[in-house]
């Protein structure tokens, strides 16, 4: 009697202990949290004691590794904004066109034949978008536009483009193929047209897991790095030509590591200002897809 | 009589005619989705065959052997497939067990409370924050404050870190996957929560978990610019011999060459490219079959 009791306190000792192993592994990604947060803000505040706030919010000037210095965000997040849009147009019509095809009209053998190549483009390494838009992207825009610079913001954006596809391309997959088929076929019956079920009946239905992706995907080109670090160039530039070179926040950060800049001098803290820039943007964008997705998720049955 | 008869065929020539224009959108609507995604399909041809046709002529043995050099007729990727290796392996030592024993306890231990719910959240939100931040994070955490410098330990980390949410959602939801009544036959003959894990849900999610793994060590493999954050775009012309060394990478051996305006080191990086994409397609191809060889053994059952 005494023996068992004594070994199942034992068990239970071990029991507790691996729970709380446990539980010390998944609040990693919570530590992951606080760290990325604490480590961003200490050096953000330490960089606006020596910058203004408003200077940094509106200047139109980006040159905190030259002379005259100068640390106005604007040209960044317009380098951004260009990448941003530039790959929407390109990603999101093609991605919602791929998964109405790969939803409404293929067949078992094109959605075996099609899923998993949409897989290898998103597996393909970001470095590799880069050389691509360099060796190819690149010379086909300076053949249609030759005033097209080596290092410009539309190559970078249509291989963004392409790289967030596949995601574009999957989420709505998923999306549209969650409208129930009832809906579908409650309209075929009144001698509706499948374009027209697509269109009128679907589409509509599955709205909130589109705009929610569409928000996701936002979200990941503005976080890109290698492939506009490699295409879009290093030239913080206020403009609206896509075809001139550019800088994005994510490509400035690459440029301020790769160089030897020291540890503690205010060009150095200029990285952790623009990182918490990009952070603030993405998990609002992250925030904002999940509320998307929670609020207006369509209840059937 | 015959007026309203005359009106019915009427009626009944402008609906067949508006049939008609309604079937020819229809079709038109067909077209241009297959269209797309063919397009979308097309683009992976157009860039694969790129790179091979620019590499192909570069890809020996002496390539894989070779160290990299200021002369790109000697110029190799051994040390950069060394690290990789090294990398890779360090990451999965690290991400593997911390990310299966976090979905365990989300799955199996954690009570239905605020804290799950908050690390939940946490992890979902962790999988969108851009991978240039995770750099960031590791250059603070462990290239300074823990002192690991530019070595194997401070890229494995950071890489761990970037992966965890991957493998933490894919293996939650293997074990998911596992059907209750499994646990519940256990429990039911007194065998204590970690026996239950340890002998009936683990085994049962393996090939699940496998897959996730698999997929998100080719993410760490493909990933360029953490590591550029953490310094290690240096000149490596050794292999690295212990943990603790500096290392180079494919991907960032890959970056070098693309951004180098000379022919020659564009070809030597579609080199670089096509061993990495291979690497990754064997990765891919085995998480492929572990895949459909559980579907098949949990159908036969």
């Amino acid at each position: 009697m005494g023996m068992s009791s004594l070994k199942t306190s034992r068990k239970n000792y071990g029991e507790k202990g691996l729970t709380s192993l446990f539980f010390f592994c998944a609040s990693i990604s919570v530590i992951t949290t606080v760290s990325v947060i604490v480590i961003l803000a200490t050096e953000t505040f330490s960089f606006f004691q020596q910058v203004s706030i408003f200077e940094f919010a509106f200047g139109t000037e980006w040159t905190p590794l030259l002379n005259p210095k100068s640390y106005g965000i604007l040209p960044l997040l317009a380098g951004t904004l260009m990448i941003v849009v530039g790959s929407a147009v390109v990603a999101l019509p093609i991605g919602v066109a791929c998964a109405v095809y790969l939803s409404e009209y293929a067949g078992d053998r094109a959605r075996s034949f099609i899923k998993p190549v949409l897989e290898v483009l998103a597996g393909i390494p970001t470095v590799v978008y880069g050389y691509f838009a360099l060796t190819t992207v690149t010379p086909v825009l300076q053949l249609v536009f030759p005033q097209t610079q080596v290092f410009n913001a539309a190559s970078a954006a249509i291989v963004v483009g392409i790289m967030i596809l596949p995601m574009v391309a999957s989420l709505c997959d998923d999306a549209l193929r969650s409208v129930p088929t009832a809906l579908r076929e409650g309209a075929y019956s009144l001698g509706a047209t499948r374009f027209e079920v697509t269109a009128r009946i679907v589409l509509p239905a599955a709205l909130s897991g589109i705009f929610a992706t569409f928000v996701l995907a936002v979200s990941r080109a503005i976080g890109e790095t290698m492939a506009v670090t490699l295409a879009a160039g290093a030239t913080p530039n206020l403009t609206l030509n896509p075809l001139e070179s550019i800088q994005t926040m994510t490509a400035y950060i690459v440029q301020v590591s790769l160089g030897d800049t020291p540890a503690g001098t205010l060009a150095y803290k200029t990285l952790f200002a623009v990182a918490s820039v990009l952070f603030l943007i993405t998990l609002l964008l992250n925030l904002l897809a999940n509320w998307i997705m929670r609020r207006y998720r369509e209840v059937y049955e | 009589m015959k007026e309203i008869e005359s009106n019915n065929t009427s009626d009944l020539a402008v609906a067949l005619a508006g049939l008609s224009k309604r079937r020819h959108k229809a079709a038109l609507f067909h077209y241009f989705c297959i269209g797309v995604t063919f397009s979308a399909v097309a683009l992976l041809g157009t860039l694969i065959y790129q790179i091979c046709v620019d590499g192909m002529a570069w890809l020996d043995l002496e390539f894989l052997s070779s160290f990299p050099s200021r002369f790109p007729e000697n110029a190799g990727i051994k040390s950069a497939l060394a690290g990789t290796i090294w990398l890779a392996a360090f990451t999965a030592l690290f991400a593997i067990p911390t990310g299966v024993m976090a979905a365990i306890y989300l799955e199996e231990y954690a009570p239905p409370n605020k804290i799950t719910w908050f690390i939940e959240i946490n992890i979902a939100n962790l999988a969108g924050v851009p991978s240039i931040v995770y750099g960031i994070l590791g250059l603070a955490v462990f290239v300074r404050f823990m002192g690991f410098e530019r070595s194997i330990i401070s890229g494995a980390l950071t890489m761990s870190l970037l992966i965890l949410p991957v493998i933490i959602v894919a293996s939650k939801e293997a074990i998911r996957g596992v059907p209750p009544s499994l646990r519940q036959a256990a429990y039911a003959v007194g065998a204590s929560r970690w026996q239950v894990v340890r002998a009936h849900v683990l085994p049962e999610a393996l090939p699940g978990i496998l897959t996730g793994v698999i997929l998100a060590l080719s993410r760490a493999i493909g990933e360029t610019a953490p590591l550029i954050m953490i310094g290690a775009l240096t000149y490596i012309a050794f292999v690295p011999e212990g943990p603790m060394d500096e290392f180079t990478t494919l991907p960032i051996q890959i970056f070098n060459w693309s951004s180098r305006p000379q022919q020659d080191f564009h070809e030597l990086a579609a080199a670089g490219i096509m061993v990495l994409l291979g690497v990754l397609l064997i990765m891919n191809s085995a998480a492929v079959v572990i895949r459909q060889r559980s579907q098949r053994g949990s159908q036969s059952r």
